[in-house]
């Protein structure tokens, strides 16, 4: 029992003491451990980094050969479609041209040829130079017509005009208003009127018939345009019954006014009227009422009866015929014999100067 | 009292009834006395004379009521309420020419005010009986139904049916063949009027064979006759493409041309309306036309012309050049666009304006050629007062700024685009940068001019969002010149020159 409450005792201790000398002996024992570990480990590490650097050395070499095969791979895949790119391009570059070519070709020959549409313009501005240079052709010609139209009017007011004032002419002694002797040469109004007829008396003017022009018929207001009967019916109560005809038209059936042929509104014996009356003329005209009668017959029927002069006694005087001077020469006043040439009158020597040179035109 | 007295009160009677409608019918010609028979009830008094038993006075009644009838529309109203009109028109049928003439001419003065009175004649019947008279052997009563006829006709479709239905149409086209020209006039102008309205109804006009003859008669030359056919003609070619063709195949070509030279205003304007209508359908007619000389005759037409006459002449020019560009090119060598930039500067009228900006427009569209021809004239700078102006109508500043649009975006013309850069509004002033910006960069001599001009400095001056097309255009201009220019030329250079020389420390040795 004694040891055992010593050792109970001691058992602390023992316990400390145990370990102490088991912790000295542990940190020697760790120190070892630690140094053999370090060793191993390293040792170890070394085998590991062997075994791997051989590994990496076999993974690198397997690795190098796969990706050479894959990339061998790709790269026939690339040269594949380098390739076939390559030609698709020189493809696409050939289609282009042949492309643009027929284009070109098509637009130019189908669609749009510049050549044509300037030609076209071309041609369309001669046409149109061409109906311009028409075109003013009939505007002047037009013109010219009424131009024309209009002067012959004038001239016919002109000529009218001169026709109606002929009296004013000038004659060889008395000029004309319009041959002033102050002028040198006449006015032309004189020439007019010395080419102009004068006009004849007025003849009693036929009143043309009022004749309606259809378009102004509804405007138009004078009496005549009424459609007015001369005669007004009678005005009756009722019509007659039965199949008789409108009072009106037979009422201008009866007093229609006689309009006889023209063989009958003549008188009978109007040819010999006519002769009377012109023979009645011609008598105003007559010397005297014999027929003249032709030489020939003349002198066998009557005897030829002398002038007067030729069957009277008395004879002309010698003077003035034959002689022109007195037989009594003691009154003559001078010795001489008369001139057989006489100077002319003054009054006519005049004749012909005294007025312009003007009126004589030949 | 004897028979004879009794008798005498009878024709005493008789001699003031005709003597009545006799001054009245001749007041009636007078349109200040009108109104003064108006109020004195005269429609009453003239509605019994009309069932008198004396056929003069009948018809002298008959006139009376045409010319008061023929004065405004309430009288006409009048005759209508009356219910004068179904007398009218069966007494048409039996009586002499004078009593026909005299009614058609009641109908006409009655159906040409509105459509309800030409209903209410087609309602009682008149047609029929009109177109009776169409064949009567007096040319004045064929005249008088056909103008009846044609007043008629000319309000509405549903009136022109009911002329054609009854049957009216082959008996115009023999009146058209008569040889009175009144007679000829009248008929050329009822066939216009029927066929205006519609193209079923051109076509019953057409299947008449009115085209052969109305051709024939352009050559005539009475001037009022001519401005009928033209009309009738240019009616009935308006409508479809069919029709044109017909009309042109009946060989007008170049035979109208002619009338574009004529004396009478109004000849010349339908000649020019007849050409407008044939050449705006298809581009086959315009070159038809081009090929004619047609373009060369009414651009000459226009320049002779003054206001309204000229109108249908622009009009044709803006059709010809909106089909294609070849055809808008033979309108520029044809030298339609300085005579067109005549009309645009010297009319007062601004519908006559807008239409030839919206021809300029057509013509200037299609390449950089043609709008340099456009801008040569020196044009833009007066469409753009159009549009700025605000005295022009809103149609005139529309159609102005489409033709300024147009020919701006092809126009590499570039001293008419620079007057743009000083004056145009923004909207505008986009486009005339855009256009310098796609000129400048290939083009040194321009870009020199530019500059000497003071366009670079204009430039510089705009004001932009930045991101904006227009802020992208100034780039690019200003990528075409070298920097320190740009920044010679931008706004207040002066200033910051000046502030340097403020802050400058000068050397001091």
């Amino acid at each position: 029992m004694a040891t055992l409450a010593r050792l109970q005792a001691r058992s602390a201790s023992v316990a400390r003491q145990y370990y102490y000398r088991n912790s000295v002996v542990d940190v020697f024992r760790k120190k070892e451990n630690d140094a053999a570990v370090k060793i191993q480990s390293w040792f170890r590490g070394c085998q590991v980094r062997a075994y791997i650097r051989y590994l990496h050395r076999a993974a690198t070499i397997i690795q190098k050969r796969w990706r050479g095969y894959l990339g061998r791979q790709h790269y026939q895949l690339i040269v594949k479609l380098a390739y076939y790119t390559m030609k698709m391009n020189l493809y696409n570059a050939m289609a282009v041209r042949i492309q643009r070519r027929w284009r070109g070709y098509k637009i130019r020959k189908y669609c749009f040829n510049y050549y044509y549409l300037k030609e076209y313009l071309k041609a369309v501005s001669e046409t149109n130079e061409a109906i311009r240079e028409a075109l003013e052709e009939f505007a002047d010609m037009k013109e010219r017509e009424e131009k024309k139209a209009a002067l012959e009017k004038e001239e016919k007011k002109r000529d009218y005009q001169a026709r109606k004032t002929h009296y004013l002419l000038s004659t060889k002694q008395i000029p004309g208003v319009y041959n002033s002797p102050f002028r040198k040469d006449p006015d032309p109004w004189e020439l007019r009127l010395q080419k102009a007829k004068p006009l004849t008396h007025r003849r009693p003017k036929v009143t043309p018939k009022h004749s309606v022009s259809l378009g102004n018929w509804l405007e138009c207001t004078s009496a005549r345009s009424f459609p007015g009967s001369a005669i007004l019916p009678p005005i009756d109560r009722k019509p007659c019954q039965g199949p008789f005809r409108n009072i009106a038209e037979v009422l201008e059936q009866r007093y229609k006014p006689l309009e006889p042929t023209l063989r009958g509104a003549e008188p009978i014996d109007g040819p010999k009227e006519a002769r009377a009356e012109f023979q009645r003329q011609e008598r105003t005209r007559n010397i005297h009422d014999d027929l003249f009668l032709p030489f020939s017959s003349y002198h066998k029927n009557k005897k030829h009866i002398p002038s007067m002069h030729l069957s009277s006694k008395y004879g002309p005087d010698s003077y003035g015929s034959q002689h022109f001077r007195e037989k009594n020469p003691k009154r003559w006043i001078c010795d001489k014999d008369f001139q057989t040439v006489l100077p002319s009158f003054d009054l006519f020597s005049k004749y012909g100067k005294l007025y312009s040179k003007a009126g004589q035109i030949v | 009292m004897s028979q004879r007295q009794v008798l005498q009160v009878f024709e005493q009677y008789q001699k003031a009834r005709t003597q009545f409608v006799q001054m009245v019918a001749e007041l009636a010609t007078r349109p200040q006395n009108i109104e003064t028979l108006q109020n004195a009830g005269v429609m009453s008094l003239l509605r019994p004379l009309l069932l008198d038993v004396v056929p003069t006075i009948q018809q002298t009644a008959a006139l009376a009521l045409g010319r008061l009838a023929n004065y405004n529309d309430d009288l006409a109203e009048a005759v209508v309420k009356g219910n004068i009109l179904p007398q009218l028109v069966y007494s048409l049928a039996e009586q002499n020419r004078f009593y026909k003439k005299a009614a058609a001419f009641v109908l006409r003065a009655v159906g040409k005010h509105s459509p309800q009175l030409a209903q209410a004649i087609v309602d009682c019947g008149a047609l029929d009986t009109l177109v009776i008279c169409l064949e009567d052997f007096d040319p004045g009563v064929k005249e008088a139904a056909a103008w009846a006829l044609g007043y008629i006709a000319r309000h509405n479709a549903e009136l022109s049916q009911a002329v054609v239905d009854a049957g009216a149409v082959p008996l115009l086209v023999l009146c058209i063949q008569e040889p009175e020209i009144a007679l000829k006039r009248i008929a050329a102008s009822a066939l216009s009027d029927i066929a205006k309205h519609s193209p079923e109804l051109a076509q019953t006009v057409v299947d008449a064979g009115a085209i052969a003859h109305l051709a024939q008669m352009i050559l005539n030359p009475d001037a009022k006759l001519k401005r009928q056919v033209l009309s009738a003609l240019s009616q009935i070619a308006k409508h479809s493409v069919d029709l044109a063709e017909m009309v042109v195949e009946a060989e007008i070509f170049p035979v109208v041309l002619t009338c574009l030279k004529d004396k009478d205003e109004y000849v010349k304007k339908n000649a020019s309306t007849l050409i407008r209508e044939i050449a705006k359908h298809t581009p086959e007619l315009s070159q038809l036309i081009v090929n004619a000389g047609g373009v060369a005759a009414v651009i000459d037409c226009i320049g002779s012309c003054k206001g309204n006459i000229r109108l249908p002449g622009i009009m044709m020019l803006g059709y010809v050049a909106a089909h294609s560009e070849n055809l808008a090119m033979a309108v520029i060598i044809s030298k339609g666009v300085p005579q067109l930039s005549v009309c645009l500067s010297e009319e007062p009228e601004d519908h006559i304006k807008a239409a030839a900006a919206w021809a300029l427009g057509q013509i200037g569209r299609y390449t950089p050629e043609h709008a340099r021809a456009v801008a040569v004239t020196n044009t833009l700078p007066v469409l753009l007062s159009l549009y700025m102006s605000t005295e022009s109508s809103e149609d005139l500043q529309v159609k102005s700024k489409k033709a300024i649009k147009n020919i701006l975006q092809k126009c590499t013309y570039l001293p008419a685009l620079e007057p743009f850069l000083y004056d145009a509004p923004p909207n505008i002033l986009k486009h005339v940068v855009g256009q310098f910006s796609k000129v400048l960069p290939h083009d040194s001599k321009a870009r020199r001019l530019f500059v000497t001009s003071g366009g670079l400095k204009k430039v510089q001056e705009i004001k932009a969002e930045p991101g904006s097309l227009l802020q992208e255009y100034i780039n690019s201009i200003n990528n075409c010149y070298p920097e320190e220019i740009v920044r010679y030329y931008s706004p207040g250079y002066s200033d910051t020159l000046l502030q340097r020389v403020d802050s400058y420390q000068p050397l001091i040795n």
